[in-house]
């Protein structure tokens, strides 16, 4: 199996597990407080890593280029409440103009 | 609530609508962006059927093209969906029929879908939750099928600036996430050690090292902004034989 096709059979089971798991099995038992409190706090820890890694990162290097520019103008769109894809327009079309430059 | 919902899954897919459209679009960008990070047409919109939860799917596709193994990739992409086991129990109460059908449903569960079957105080209709989850079902492996077929058009997405949509789109859905002090202070944490990490482990895994972060839950129990924790009382009201 190819290492596309790994990536995609082992997070598509993990996911749908992951999804089915309260209405198949645990049904109405909730998890505990601690445990819960944990898992909460997966999905921002994860994001802002992403975050700081697809802007920055190049290999094993730290580079500022056309991404963080990208990201500054997506920031501006999001503090003027724009909708998420007009920020991502912004920051994609920004990052292009840099290039460009 | 101001007004009484409509329940029902007719409601609940014409309340989408507007982010289907939207969800459309990201999943054109996933294709793209996808097949540029070496996953392959055909597995990139396997992904999106069996998989269907964007962010992760963005990550695992981040991780490979910055250069991560694939392991890095895996691990990223299921610990960032470990969140739907606590979604996934808050719905329970209302996705019915056998164990097959529960399982088959709870696929249509995602962040957006989750918002719109919210009836508030912990309680969700299972019609709207399926009905908005189906139109962005629809939408996403849509729109995956087409970026995956447009991207030998476009060629290099960074030419279009398109590998700056990872970032920003991270940076919309971690703001979306911060409901609370401690997951503010847990995203920092995470984001200052992926940068510390970075020059000194393979790319992805500072992301997966980010993720300690997550055990400032075991400090402070109190329940401000946990916010998938069903409580004891939501699933007696409205239960019963249909």
């Amino acid at each position: 199996m190819s290492e596309a096709w790994l990536l995609v059979t082992i997070v598509g089971a993990g996911t749908i597990l992951a999804k089915g798991a309260g209405p198949v099995l645990l049904g109405r038992r909730p998890l505990g407080p601690r445990l819960s409190a944990m898992i909460a706090l997966l999905a921002p820890t994860l994001l802002a890593a992403l975050l700081v890694t697809q802007t920055l990162a190049t290999e094993r290097r730290l580079v500022l280029d056309a991404r963080a520019a990208g990201l500054a103008a997506a920031a501006i769109a999001l503090a003027a409440r724009a909708p998420t894809l007009v920020v991502i327009a912004v920051a994609a079309a920004t990052a292009a103009i840099v290039r460009l430059a | 609530m101001s007004a009484p919902l409509v329940l029902g899954p007719r409601a609940g897919a014409k309340a989408v609508l507007p982010l289907g459209a939207a969800v459309g679009i990201f999943g054109v960008t996933f294709g793209v962006l996808a097949e540029d990070a070496g996953i392959g047409g055909v597995a990139s919109i396997v992904f999106g059927v069996t998989t269907f939860a964007g962010s992760s799917q963005f990550a695992a596709a981040g991780v490979l093209s910055a250069g991560g193994t694939v392991t890095a990739a895996i691990i990223a992409a299921l610990l960032l969906n470990a969140r739907y086991v606590p979604i996934g129990i808050s719905v329970a109460h209302a996705i019915d029929g056998p164990w097959w059908r529960r399982l088959a449903k709870a696929q249509l569960v995602v962040d957006e879908s989750w918002a719109v079957g919210n009836l508030g105080g912990g309680r969700y209709d299972g019609g709207r939750l399926l009905g908005a989850g189906l139109v962005l079902y629809v939408a996403w492996i849509t729109g995956t099928t087409i970026g995956v077929l447009a991207g030998d058009v476009i060629g290099d997405p960074e030419t279009l600036g398109l590998d700056a949509a990872f970032p920003a789109l991270f940076l919309a859905l971690l703001i979306g996430q911060i409901d609370s002090r401690r997951a503010l202070v847990a995203a920092a944490a995470g984001a200052a050690i992926a940068f510390a990490l970075v020059s000194l482990v393979p790319p992805g895994v500072p992301i997966i090292a980010a993720s300690v972060a997550c055990l400032l839950g075991l400090r402070a129990t109190a329940a401000t902004g946990a916010m998938a924790v069903p409580d004891e009382g939501d699933a007696t009201p409205g239960g019963g034989p249909p």
